[in-house]
């Protein structure tokens, strides 16, 4: 950086001040939750001192140490999260497969057509974004319940990915625009057909693009509320259905902590991911916009 | 491409798009249409040694027939929209007639379910969505003028609040802000008043809800604007800085013309995401003080008797509010795809 555009001492502390409250605003609430997980409800609320909950005073007084895993305990066994978290893999696993499967398909073909339907068709799935998928649900109901399609996971993923379809398609259909047109055309000209081109020279270069947009299609399948406790039949719930129902049953037995150590076990998956997959993220939601 | 390449390509996707968000459309503007069948009720006679006396009961069988021969309900027009808990035509008429000024007539309107959701969702659309862009804004300038090493980390624990799922995150804050909570205390002890509760204040839940909002999607704005500041032109910036500008000027007459179709972007995506607010309702149990359009569907699908048809109704009504919403934007993105042909 040359010396015309540094930043005077004011500016770069003004800014950093600034940053370091904002971080301290997004981590501070997820670092207090992690550690006040492992107390018991008396520190985590705690009415006689906010204290309590870093320390663990009547955690001590309750279990002898200072950490203590019956919130997980509690959560997991007894309340059988791991089935939740099972159907969590289960649905995720198959909704970013299937979505990409089908998304890489139109995708490319909306990146390579010039046509005006193929226009139309990407206008359609921007409206059919913007609507909340509760205002779907409530028309699959009736229906699901006629044909007894109701409460199973398989019933659930294909809606899921329906769903998904319309930012999937927005997404890698901008990734494939990337992608030189001539690629493919140059294979085409050596005889392959249209799908040949696609199998053997594009499949080979997109992976970028689809390991992005599966992730943000994971991220809709796995914090998918609407959809999943409508749809869902209860010994059926994924994760966050799952902590929805602790929310009704456990606040009036007094466990609580079953459901913090639920949201905390929800959140260290993402955590991971984000710390994997930054970049990705990062690249993929700036793909739609940088191009203006 | 032929067209018959493109079709087979794009068959499995639009086969999906069509079965199950364009026939559910369908389905809930047919369901809007219909009511729930009344109970069959039938007089029986009951005659003892005392005389007879008369008494009506639920047919429950007959019931049952009905509901198995036409599950959509006995058709009922657009009885559903007017009734009290959508449109209230003859209650707003009422309130119209009898209301002692504006405020009066507002307060009437916000006592009807449906008129309490739309004016929050709106509330909220329309504070959130400004504030998270210029929130966002800042600390992607903020970060762009820090330490190269601090950028990675920053970008790390921002990501956070907008990735991990709505409704698990607005229950983390809502557990701080309890009254035996962290900030919830904090709040207390600031305002001096130990017996003050989030929960219990209408004002402050509002607050506490669009305060979640904002940091829950500033994170997408301040990506977005971060990418994009990467690619100012930096001979415009030195150009600007020679002719006398000043830092604060360089921003304004610069940067920012320079992020603005960036803006539109943001923009459209948050005004979509936050007409939706749903989850943070549901974790903050704040029904009793703010519901949305969407909170209300879910409320009617939800619960032992399913109203399927007032659900159905409310989301037809909010598909018209999304698409009056994005109209503008629609008219725009036909327009712009009109002139690059």
């Amino acid at each position: 950086m040359s010396v015309a555009t540094r930043r005077p001492l004011n500016v770069r502390f003004l800014a950093t001040s600034f940053l370091v409250l904002w971080l301290i605003m997004a981590a501070f609430p997820f670092l207090w939750t992690l550690w006040g997980s492992f107390k018991v409800e008396g520190d985590f609320f705690s009415k006689a001192d906010w204290a309590n909950s870093l320390f663990g005073t009547l955690t001590r007084v309750e279990t002898g140490g200072a950490f203590t895993g019956d919130g997980y305990y509690g959560a997991w066994i007894q309340e059988e999260f791991w089935r939740a978290a099972l159907n969590t893999v289960i649905v995720c696993f198959f909704v970013v497969t299937i979505s990409l499967t089908c998304g890489t398909l139109a995708g490319y073909a909306l990146s390579r057509s010039t046509y005006r339907y193929a226009f139309w068709l990407l206008l359609f799935a921007l409206i059919f974004r913007a609507m909340p998928p509760i205002t779907l649900v409530s028309g699959y109901l009736l229906p699901f319940f006629e044909w007894n399609l109701w409460g199973h996971l398989s019933t659930t993923i294909i809606v899921l990915v329906a769903i998904n379809q319309p930012f999937t398609l927005w997404m890698l259909h901008s990734f494939f625009k990337n992608i030189p047109k001539d690629l493919d055309e140059s294979a085409m000209v050596d005889g392959c057909t249209r799908f040949q081109a696609f199998r053997h020279v594009i499949i080979p270069v997109m992976w970028p693009g689809v390991i992005t947009t599966g992730l943000f299609s994971f991220l809709l399948a796995f914090n998918d509320f609407a959809t999943t406790t409508m749809l869902l039949s209860k010994e059926n719930h994924t994760m966050i259905p799952k902590i929805f129902s602790f929310l009704g049953t456990t606040q009036t037995k007094g466990n609580v902590m079953f459901a913090v150590a639920a949201v905390v076990s929800v959140t260290a998956p993402l955590f991971v991911m984000i710390l994997f997959f930054q970049r990705q993220i990062v690249s993929g939601l700036t793909a739609g916009a940088v191009k203006g | 491409m032929k067209h018959k390449t493109f079709f087979w390509f794009v068959f499995p996707s639009v086969l999906l798009m069509i079965l199950f968000i364009a026939l559910p459309l369908v389905s809930v503007v047919t369901q809007s249409l219909y009511s729930k069948h009344e109970q069959v009720i039938v007089e029986v006679e009951n005659c003892g040694p005392f005389g007879c006396t008369k008494a009506t009961t639920v047919d429950q069988e007959a019931t049952a027939a009905l509901e198995e021969a036409e599950p959509l309900g006995k058709w009922a027009g657009l009885d559903i929209y007017k009734d009290r808990n959508h449109l209230a035509i003859s209650e707003v008429g009422q309130a119209w007639i009898n209301a002692d000024g504006l405020p009066d007539f507002g307060r009437t309107l916000m006592n009807l379910p449906f008129y309490k959701a739309l004016g929050f969702t709106i509330t909220y659309t329309a504070i959130v969505t400004p504030l998270t862009i210029i929130l966002g804004f800042f600390i992607a300038i903020a970060v762009n003028s820090v330490a190269r090493a601090m950028r990675g980390p920053t970008i790390f624990f921002s990501l956070l609040p907008m990735i991990v799922t709505p409704l698990v995150g607005s229950l983390i804050i809502f557990w701080m802000v309890d009254a035996r909570g962290i900030l919830g205390t904090g709040l207390q002890w600031l305002a001096s008043d130990p017996s003050l509760s989030v929960k219990a204040s209408t004002p402050l839940m509002w607050a506490m809800l669009m305060f979640y909002g904002v940091w829950h999607s500033a994170p997408f704005a301040f990506i977005v604007y971060y990418a994009g500041l990467q690619t100012v032109n930096q001979d415009t910036l030195e150009a600007a800085m020679i002719d006398g500008a000043s830092r604060w000027e360089r921003i304004r007459y610069v940067v920012v013309p320079h992020l603005a179709p960036l803006t539109t972007f943001i923009a459209l995506i948050q005004l979509m995401d936050n007409f939706r607010v749903f989850e943070p309702i549901i974790s903050f149990s704040a029904a009793a003080h703010a519901t949305s359009l969407s909170y209300a569907i879910f409320n009617d699908l939800g619960g032992e008797t399913r109203l399927l048809s007032s659900a159905a109704a409310t989301s037809v009504l909010t598909i018209i509010f999304v698409a009056m919403l994005l109209s503008p934007v629609l008219v725009r993105t036909w327009r712009d795809f009109g002139t690059q042909k």
